[in-house]
């Protein structure tokens, strides 16, 4: 009986269409909140370091990309390359104006990859469905060649790469490589609870509304008074706007300093797994998907060895890498055959249960 | 006014002047249009039977080409290893249809396409397993494939023609006739066009649904690995070769997603044009822009005929 609806009585429309209406709901997501930043006090650095802040990153870009993709309907494999623009955008701000603290910096980088994300969103009203996807890998291959022809994206770095400079905040060392992995997860795990809730609100009021109804039916949407290219070119600025901090994240607060090749054509597939497993049109799908397909190679790099170990088999590094591969495949195979509306659909179905637990139904 | 001069009249004052260059250009555009055109066909015979944009089909070009260097360097000779090879993208094509494509059959588009993502990353992972990751050489000789190149004097200078993209466009061609054939001609070929009319009139006729799909995955397997040796002669056996595949897409994109013709014609516009690009005006913005140049063109394209060259135009009604 830890969940229960009855007794729970709304009395005015605020409380009515909360997102959250039941108290459990609402404890169990502060508890988690509690235990995340928890976890930068108790976690070793490793965790920190190689799990919390790249989850955490890949969840954010996976909240951009369901924006498009699952909320919207609009199938998109650009995203490493708007990641990329935020990542560039935000090098740049940042070394132009090193008197403005970088955190406002990380996030106006992402208005200039919702621009170029809006731009390449032009298109959406007259293309649907799979061409669209490959006019969205012509942002992809375009922005990419961009980051390579264009020193003065990097300031005429001969390395060609990203690097991210000492900065402070209440003069404790954020970003650079004095920042420690503590700070930086504080700093990602604040960032990504602040653009979560952003996001929540947003797919739940009336722009989430409109853009649910496009993905439902786009016809019927226009013809209720939607305006399908203002609405598709939102949703492709909103995505690409969230696409673009978790780039900047994911250079200056994880790597350190990065080249263009992290924002490949392979990043942006990563990141439509995660999306497709974790669940369309769910945010919390979004951290579930970064979960499994990120923190998955990791346990299974751990657990694979030492399975094997017993049986006398020792494995190689790159056999273990090739496993992982084939794992990580069968795996989206399985999960699509057995729960296609993702992980998010699980957890749902999960929390009905004890909803009427300990009765069937 | 020098940049749009050097933009519009330059690079034609250059073809004009030296017309032997800008036929070797076209040709060598010809030939990798043709090969594009190859890997786009195994797309093409895919969507058009099941719905399913298949997205391993890159990787099963890398594949069917691995399996064959592979088996022959583990001593099997050439022809036998080029059965085995196709032999192998059968079983493919019945544990695919068995394990995804039975399983899912009426999900939307979008899972399906994702299910061959999953295909792809594991068929990259069992490929490297077995044949290990690293690059390597194509057997053309032990396949009787020529080589070597032939000089042509014409045009005020010499036009060099390879061989082997000779006998590339050669089998290509002949790969897509038999195509052609076999879809108007035959039994089986007719039967495919009901299923991609629609589903469900050909289930109600009688045509099994699930040897159909066998049949296709089998047919886009023999056009991949068609496709992986002759890529595989041009530039080596490696899984970098997925990229490559990538650039079927935009053919696809131009020429429409259901057709043969559209393929073709499609990836003859790719090559020719991304080739064109970048000798006469990649040069102006550093280079490089055979990456994009056909994704980009596509893009505009579509901006002007959504459905492609030769796409099904797509009625919307309420």
């Amino acid at each position: 009986m830890l969940y229960r609806e009855a007794g729970q009585f709304k009395t005015n429309y605020v409380a009515d269409s909360a997102i959250f209406p039941l108290r459990e709901d609402r404890i169990g997501l502060a508890l988690i909140i509690l235990a995340a930043y928890a976890l930068a006090f108790f976690g070793s650095n490793f965790l920190l370091q190689a799990v919390l802040i790249p989850f955490l990153v890949f969840s954010l870009a996976a909240i951009g990309l369901n924006i498009l993709t699952g909320y919207t309907g609009l199938l998109s494999l650009g995203t490493g390359a708007f990641m990329g623009v935020g990542a560039y955008a935000c090098y740049k701000l940042m070394t132009a104006f090193p008197g403005v603290n970088v955190i406002v910096w990380i996030f106006v980088s992402g208005f200039f990859s919702a621009a170029i994300g809006a731009l390449f969103g032009l298109p959406s009203l007259r293309i649907k469905g799979f061409y669209l996807a490959v006019a969205t890998l012509a942002a992809q291959f375009f922005l990419q060649w961009c980051f390579i022809r264009i020193p003065w994206l990097v300031n005429y770095n001969v390395s060609g790469a990203l690097d991210a400079p000492l900065r402070t905040l209440f003069g404790i060392p954020i970003m650079g490589p004095n920042a420690t992995p503590q700070t930086r997860y504080l700093l990602v795990l604040t960032i990504v609870i602040l653009l979560t809730w952003l996001a929540s609100n947003l797919v739940h009021g009336r722009i989430g509304r409109m853009w649910i109804a496009i993905r439902d039916m786009d016809l019927a949407a226009e013809l209720m008074g939607i305006r399908p290219l203002q609405t598709k070119l939102l949703a492709f600025a909103v995505s690409s706007y969230y696409c673009g901090v978790a780039g900047a994240l994911l250079v200056f607060l994880w790597y350190g300093g990065a080249e263009y090749d992290v924002f490949n054509i392979n990043q942006s597939f990563f990141i439509l797994f995660m999306v497709i497993i974790g669940g369309l049109g769910s945010l919390i799908g979004s951290f579930f998907g970064a979960a499994l397909i990120f923190i998955l190679p990791i346990v299974l790099g751990i657990v694979l060895p030492a399975m094997l170990s017993p049986f006398g088999l020792s494995v190689g590094a790159d056999v273990i890498e090739h496993l992982r591969f084939m794992i990580v495949g069968a795996l989206i195979i399985f999960f699509l055959i057995v729960e296609p509306h993702g992980l998010a659909r699980l957890w749902q179905i999960g929390k009905q249960k004890l909803l009427v637990w300990p009765f069937p139904y | 006014m020098d940049m749009l001069y050097k933009v519009f009249i330059e690079p034609f004052v250059f073809m004009g002047e030296a017309p032997d260059l800008l036929i070797q250009t076209l040709w060598e555009g010809l030939v990798s249009g043709v090969l594009y055109a190859l890997i786009a066909l195994g797309f093409v015979l895919i969507f058009k039977a099941s719905g399913v944009f298949n997205f391993a089909q890159g990787i099963m070009v890398v594949f069917a080409a691995l399996i064959l260097v592979g088996l022959y360097e583990k001593g099997v000779p050439a022809f036998l290893a080029l059965i085995l090879a196709a032999l192998a993208m059968l079983v493919l094509a019945m544990v695919v249809e068995r394990v995804v494509l039975r399983p899912l059959v009426n999900q939307p588009d979008i899972i399906l396409f994702m299910a061959t993502f999953g295909l792809t990353y594991f068929l990259i992972g069992f490929g490297e397993l077995i044949f290990g990751g690293n690059p390597r050489e194509m057997i053309t000789e032990q396949l009787f494939l020529p080589q070597g190149t032939t000089e042509i004097g014409a045009f005020g200078g010499s036009i060099r023609l390879q061989h082997l993209d000779i006998a590339a466009a050669i089998i290509a061609s002949i790969m897509i006739g038999l195509l052609a054939v076999f879809f108007s001609k035959t039994r089986i070929g007719r039967a495919l066009r009901a299923v991609a009319d629609s589903h469900k009139a050909a289930l109600s006729v009688g045509i099994s649904l699930n040897q159909i799909w066998v049949i296709v995955w089998f047919a886009a397997g023999i056009v991949a690995l068609v496709a992986g040796i002759m890529w595989g002669a041009r530039s080596g056996v490696s899984f970098s070769l997925q990229i490559i595949a990538l650039k079927a897409l935009p053919v696809l994109i131009l020429g429409g997603f259901t057709s043969i013709p559209g393929a073709i014609i499609g990836g003859l516009i790719v090559g020719v044009g991304e080739k064109l690009g970048e000798f006469y005006w990649g040069p102006l913005v550093g280079g490089g822009v055979e990456t994009w140049l056909a994704y980009v063109i596509a893009l505009l394209f579509l901006l002007y005929r959504p459905q492609g060259l030769f796409g099904e135009k797509i009625i919307e009604r309420i």
